[in-house]
């Protein structure tokens, strides 16, 4: 792998970021209304597959912001889809993104266990 | 605010809110979107560096190498929200935060621990989703429709 993918991860993913911060500070939503507008972007994006191209191009920068989520579980559907057909939307979407919800849950649990509320 | 809903109130609650508009605090939007850039950018290089080191010393590929380094950050972020660390910065970076998973995993744990007083059944297990909630609601709903459209569509092409 070489720097350049580096570099271009770091711009993506700042854009995207930036794109978050507009719809935060421009357009007033709250943190959770921007993520769910990023997350339904991203499935569109995934759905018309303009989003596996920007994963292969900035690699981290569009596999860590929000918006590869709805990517992962527009991925995830079709792919079950084509081995079983039209319940495979249903079995198959969460398919992918598995480890990014349980890793959350667990790991929020655990810390929940360990830590105590701050201020 | 609307002009339609600025006709109903009396001219004194317009005075009102025309003082209270000019007095409200600019919001510093390119600064800020300069700071969730940088911010931004940074964890997205960190995942870039971790796919880097899963590809390398352990047999991913670049397609999964997404999956454990998702997993990872999501681990760093908690450890921060728990030591209390993450709040501070996210304070300063805004959507640079909130806009990676790192952000998602920070609102679980936040939450969770956020509630814990109220006990682990309603406090900690209720809450834990109060604001990942939506975005898991959206992403799944958006995620069905634009499957299903695939599907449709795929299914009247080979027809």
């Amino acid at each position: 792998m070489s720097l350049e993918k580096f570099i271009w991860s770091f711009i993506i993913g700042g854009l995207i970021c930036v794109i978050g911060q507009i719809l935060m500070d421009g357009f007033k939503l709250t943190p959770a209304h921007t993520m769910c507008t990023l997350v339904v972007s991203g499935a569109i994006l995934g759905g018309l597959g303009w989003y596996d191209p920007l994963v292969k191009f900035a690699g981290a920068g569009a596999t860590v912001p929000i918006c590869s989520f709805g990517n992962q579980l527009v991925k995830g559907a079709l792919q079950e889809a084509e081995t079983t057909g039209i319940i495979g939307v249903l079995t198959g979407i969460f398919e992918v993104t598995s480890a990014g919800i349980s890793a959350a849950i667990i790991f929020g649990f655990l810390a929940a266990l360990i830590f105590r509320p701050k201020g | 605010m609307s002009n339609k809903k600025r006709k109903n109130l009396s001219p004194v609650q317009q005075q009102y809110q025309d003082f209270a508009k000019a007095r409200e605090p600019k919001i510093p939007i390119y600064k800020n979107c300069l700071k969730a850039f940088l911010v931004g950018g940074i964890i997205c290089t960190i995942g870039q560096c971790l796919n880097w080191f899963f590809m390398t010393f352990f047999n991913f590929n670049e397609k999964t190498a997404g999956n454990p380094t998702v997993a990872v950050l999501i681990f760093i972020s908690i450890l921060l929200t728990g030591l209390g660390v993450y709040d501070h910065i996210s304070q300063w970076a805004g959507a640079g935060t909130a806009v990676p998973v790192t952000g998602f995993a920070n609102t679980i744990a936040s939450a969770a621990i956020e509630h814990k007083s109220e006990g682990f059944v309603l406090g900690v297990g209720g809450n834990m989703f109060k604001i990942a909630g939506p975005v898991i609601v959206y992403g799944v709903f958006s995620a069905f429709v634009v499957a299903m459209v695939n599907v449709i569509i795929k299914w009247l092409g080979g027809m």
